[in-house]
């Protein structure tokens, strides 16, 4: 009888155990369910819509990364290969060539190669560039636009929080399926939804 | 557009009078795509290069990641319950700390999923990726079996933390339930701020994650390096007194069907692990019932009233924030602005207002919109305030509620499984075989 009163407490905690435990572990596995069921097993990496970049030099110092993950690309195919190149050329530049005090791009990031008369190709050095968009905002003012900054994904650790997405005043980055993982202009862009 | 194509060399001239033209335009504000200049006709036989873009991480690799979260997870249990081995522990969690931490670099974590999980429940366009509910729901199932396994050996913020415990000081108790409450309320302004989509918190002020990366903000650098710093003496203090996630974990360890204990059979009350544990989580045998039964049933009384009290008072307080709070989404903050700059208060225009004004969004949708997200700060506020009274009531009621123990026991929701406390149990060195003495080892 006394065994049978000082057990009671313990089986009755016990249960309670038990039944909590039960609750706990079916909302753990309930909420999960419900997500899986909508969650996509496609992973998602983060992306830069060119239509929407207002190219405010933002991406390059908010990076996680000592050096940006984000860089300009370029689309040849809309490229006119101009001489005289407002993504290369600052505006006021004394000549067309390849000086330093003519380059719009901070670091000389951009490769200018003659091709044939009087066309010129304009190659970016993505280890030099910054991502700041400078040639970017120079090009789609006054060119084509086949300059424009893109998320490059050998680089990006693909942060929960980017912490560019948080710091991008047009709201330019979002998530894009990882199968489709740039949102490119020009033939490439168009090769690639195909 | 492919009529342009076949143009000839005229094209440059074309190019400098077209660029000097365009120059003048007024248009050219924002960057778009607009072919101003036609595609050159090559005809030295060039061909355009074509722009590498290389992928992102393979797919497969967040399988690897599940494997090796299952395999820490078995294996941190296994050396937790069933070997007790404190240096296999630690060693898996080294391993946790380079694989999670150093080469995955902190993410995607569980701490951080709890806010991909809130956001997926709130936001019905958010799909939550297959590998995230994992992460989030796999430690919390495995702990309501063997505790907080997860903690001890797998997590890689708990290792950077662990790796560092030096000269651990007791943290006074009144400090120690005190500081408790913070992660409580950290969990709740987290999932309040992913409700509402302003953006991921618990991310944002991750202390480690700069060292993972090998590279962060100064300030977040600073923050970690503070951090590990005081965890030097005050052992694992994000754990206890910052992780969200923790919270969780600790109310699914309380229930933990099978968890560590410190001795591997009967306590007899050595003391010898009183002082063993750096986390505060073993509890010294109660003793007796301490002041008069009347008085303490009083006290319980009145915090069984307060309760309701709290919860209410809680609620509204929060609630009353959402002024504040709702300034930290994106688009309330853009709203002021916007209306700052339309009254004339903030003379030059920001980015994000420029940005607006040039989406051709007109002003009246985006104050609709925020009032939107105000109203929901304000009941989601509701919600948090009310969670926060509850929590710290039912503090109150535990702290004030006597819970009589014979001997030394481990607080399960506390207790992290790290093992250091087994090597301390005169029983646990019988059971290895390594009592020194000798003499006393003539128990059979």
């Amino acid at each position: 009888m006394a065994a049978k009163e000082s057990q009671n407490p313990v089986n009755r905690r016990d249960a309670l155990r038990v039944g909590l435990s039960a609750v706990g572990g079916l909302t753990v596995v309930g909420v999960s369910g419900l997500l899986a069921g909508k969650a996509s097993s496609r992973e998602t990496v983060w992306q830069i819509d060119p239509e929407a970049c207002i190219q405010c030099e933002k991406c390059s110092a908010n990076c996680v990364l000592p050096q940006s993950a984000v860089k300009c690309v370029h689309s040849f195919s809309m490229c006119g290969y101009c001489d005289l190149c407002s993504g290369y050329l600052e505006p006021g530049a004394q000549s067309r060539d390849t000086g330093a005090e003519n380059q719009l791009c901070p670091t000389g990031a951009i490769e200018r190669t003659f091709i044939e008369d009087p066309y010129f190709q304009y190659t970016i050095d993505e280890e030099l560039c910054t991502g700041c968009g400078k040639c970017v905002k120079g090009c789609g003012s006054f060119g084509n636009g086949s300059l424009y900054l893109q998320v490059r994904h050998d680089r990006c650790l693909n942060c929960n929080e980017c912490s560019i997405a948080r710091s991008c005043p047009s709201r330019a980055f979002r998530r894009v399926p990882a199968d489709t993982p740039y949102i490119l202009r020009g033939d490439e862009g168009a090769k690639r939804a195909e | 557009m492919p009529s342009n194509r076949h143009q000839s060399r005229i094209t440059v001239k074309k190019c400098l009078a077209a660029s000097s033209l365009v120059l003048l335009s007024p248009s050219a504000a924002f960057a778009q795509a607009v072919e101003r200049f036609p595609r050159p006709d090559f005809q030295s036989g060039y061909v355009r290069p074509l722009l590498q873009t290389p992928g992102p991480r393979s797919f497969w690799l967040g399988y690897l990641d599940i494997f090796v979260l299952v395999a820490a997870l078995a294996l941190a249990s296994y050396f937790a319950l069933k070997l007790r081995s404190r240096a296999r522990m630690f060693g898996l969690m080294l391993f946790s700390l380079a694989y999670f931490g150093f080469f995955r670099r902190g993410c995607i974590c569980p701490v951080g999923a709890v806010q991909n999980v809130s956001l997926g429940l709130f936001d019905s366009g958010y799909a939550v990726p297959g590998i995230v509910i994992v992460f989030f729901a796999l430690p919390l199932i495995l702990a309501l079996f063997f505790g907080r396994t997860f903690c001890g050996g797998v997590c890689p913020l708990g290792a950077i933390q662990d790796a560092v415990v030096l000269r651990p000081v007791t943290v006074k108790p009144w400090i120690a339930h005190s500081l408790g409450m913070i992660p409580y309320a950290f969990l709740g302004f987290a999932v309040l701020f992913t409700a509402t989509g302003a953006g991921f918190v618990v991310c944002r002020y991750d202390p480690f994650v700069g060292f993972f990366r090998f590279g962060a903000p100064f300030t977040m650098l600073l923050l970690g390096a503070s951090v590990l710093l005081l965890g030097t003496v005050v052992a694992r203090p994000y754990c206890r007194f910052l992780c969200p996630y923790g919270v969780l974990l600790g109310w699914m360890s309380r229930l933990s069907k099978w968890h560590v204990r410190t001795s591997p059979g009967e306590c007899n009350n050595c003391r010898l692990c009183e002082e063993s544990c750096p986390f505060g989580a073993i509890h010294a045998p109660s003793g007796e019932f301490p002041g008069d039964r009347r008085t303490g049933a009083r006290q319980l009384a009145v915090l069984l009233v307060l309760l309701p009290v709290l919860v209410v008072g809680g609620g509204w307080t929060v609630s009353r924030l959402y002024v504040p709070l709702s300034g930290q989404h994106f688009t309330v903050a853009l709203a002021e602005r916007i209306q700052h700059e339309n009254t004339g208060i903030t003379v030059p225009a920001s980015d994000e207002s420029n940005a607006f004004r040039a989406s051709g969004k007109t002003t009246a949708e985006l104050f609709a919109e925020a009032h939107v997200i105000r109203e929901r700060f304000k009941t989601g506020g509701w919600f948090l305030g009310a969670f926060l009274g509850l929590v710290a009531g039912a503090k109150l009621i535990g702290l004030s509620v006597f819970r009589r123990r014979t001997g030394y026991s481990i607080d399960t929701s506390a207790c992290f499984s790290c093992g250091r406390c087994f090597s301390y149990c005169p029983v646990e060195r019988e059971r290895l075989g390594k009592n020194q003495g000798g003499a006393e080892n003539d128990n059979e």
